[in-house]
């Protein structure tokens, strides 16, 4: 089975899907994904679906999930890059991925988690 | 040659010119000018209609190569008129009414011969409604290209994309929205997102007659995909008809800024943009 890599960028996790996503493929990412951001202690989690051209209901969930399961090790998700066909999609299945936070690109996205950053410092 | 064909030729040839008087007295074309402008049309399909009963065209097949010259100009006569606004049943009459020349002229001809002027009229007969016939399937033909070509320039009308400053898209939506078009609407403005990198979508209802809940519906698929994507969306040109309907069906924008002006929603894009406007005095 594929596993999708995950790089550290400082505080940031940065993952790029370049595959189209089987259900086992997104079940270990959220596993994998889960660990890495408890033993790093990341503060920013930046999946980049540019590539995806292709989504179904169960990838969408998954992206709604992994955001959820990374809120609560205290670290933001920001999904970037996606494509027309996949938010005509998503939309068209009833997903509007509530609660996770978008951004045109990558350069957008790392604004946005540093922003986010320096307003959770600001609350601490 | 069948006799009867023999008797229509012979009375095409020899009455041509009363043929062609009779049949614009029967079209009602008193007044000169009208009658020059349709003389030289008649005066063609009579020629033709002549030219190919002599080549031996068959009545009863309209579709041979001998009928090709008739056929096309009938074709453009039809769809000239249809494009001038007339009815199909003006276009039709137009041919039907070269019966009663046809009529006359071969009782002339025939009156020593009533054995073969019956089957010569009943000839007569289909071959005009064949004709006339003709012209009107053409006619309705033409007027539906047209029909089709308006709409698809409608549908290009009503999807242009504007870039309204650094990042800040616009679309004014004019006409009525339904699924199609708002897929469409959608499409085009998700790919102009992605090729400028926008950050914000103005979408403007002020040519929006009527909201009601399937457009309320497209209108929320619209915003959550550019969401989706990434970026913002503002709605604006919100009448206060339209707002009131809106309350009225129980519509939930809640979430989503709306503006009643473009001017209001470009204000409100210039602070989430981090834009100021000053005067210079």
């Amino acid at each position: 089975m594929e596993r999708i890599p995950i790089l550290r960028m400082g505080k940031t996790l940065l993952v790029t899907i370049q595959v189209d996503m089987q259900d086992q493929t997104a079940l270990a990412l959220q596993d994998d994904l889960a660990d890495k951001i408890a033993k790093s202690g990341a503060t920013g989690v930046m999946i980049d679906i540019t590539a995806l051209e292709i989504v179904d209901s169960f990838v969408g969930r998954m992206l709604t999930s992994i955001s959820s399961i990374a809120r609560i090790l205290s670290a933001t998700t920001v999904v970037v890059g996606m494509q027309p066909a996949v938010a005509i999609t998503l939309i068209e299945l009833g997903l509007s991925l509530e609660g996770v936070r978008t951004a045109l690109n990558v350069e957008r996205g790392m604004e946005l988690l540093r922003k986010s950053r320096q307003e959770s410092h600001l609350g601490n | 040659m069948k006799s009867e064909l023999q008797a229509i030729l012979s009375t095409l040839r020899d009455d041509e010119s009363s043929i062609v008087d009779t049949w614009l007295d029967e079209l009602g074309a008193a007044e000169p000018g009208a009658r020059r402008a349709v003389q030289p049309e008649a005066e063609e399909l009579v020629k033709l209609l002549r030219e190919a009963l002599a080549a031996g065209a068959d009545p009863d097949a309209m579709e041979s190569q001998a009928w090709a010259g008739t056929r096309h100009v009938l074709e453009s006569l039809s769809r000239s008129r249809a494009a001038r606004g007339q009815t199909a049943g003006d276009t039709s009459q137009f041919v039907l009414a070269l019966k009663k020349p046809l009529f006359n002229g071969l009782q002339r001809t025939l009156a020593s011969d009533p054995g073969t002027l019956m089957p010569s009229l009943w000839t007569v007969t289909t071959m005009v409604d064949k004709l006339a016939q003709r012209t009107v399937a053409t006619f309705q033909q033409a007027r539906e290209d047209i029909i089709k070509r308006q709409q698809e320039e409608l549908l290009e009308l009503s999807t242009p994309v504007i870039k309204l400053w650094h990042g800040v898209l616009a679309v004014p939506m004019i006409g009525i929205l339904d699924s199609n078009r708002t897929q469409i609407v959608m499409e085009t403005l998700l790919q102009k997102i992605v090729d400028t990198e926008s950050e914000l979508a103005i979408i403007d209802i002020t040519g929006v007659p009527t909201v009601d809940t399937l457009v309320a519906q497209h209108l929320l698929k619209t915003v959550s995909a550019i969401r989706l994507m990434g970026a913002d969306c503002i709605i604006s040109g919100i009448r206060p008809q339209i707002a009131q309907t809106i309350v009225h069906l129980g519509i939930d924008l809640q979430g989503i800024s709306t503006k009643a002006t473009l001017a209001d929603a470009l204000a409100l894009a210039f602070e989430k943009t981090g834009w100021r406007v000053a005067r210079s005095d």
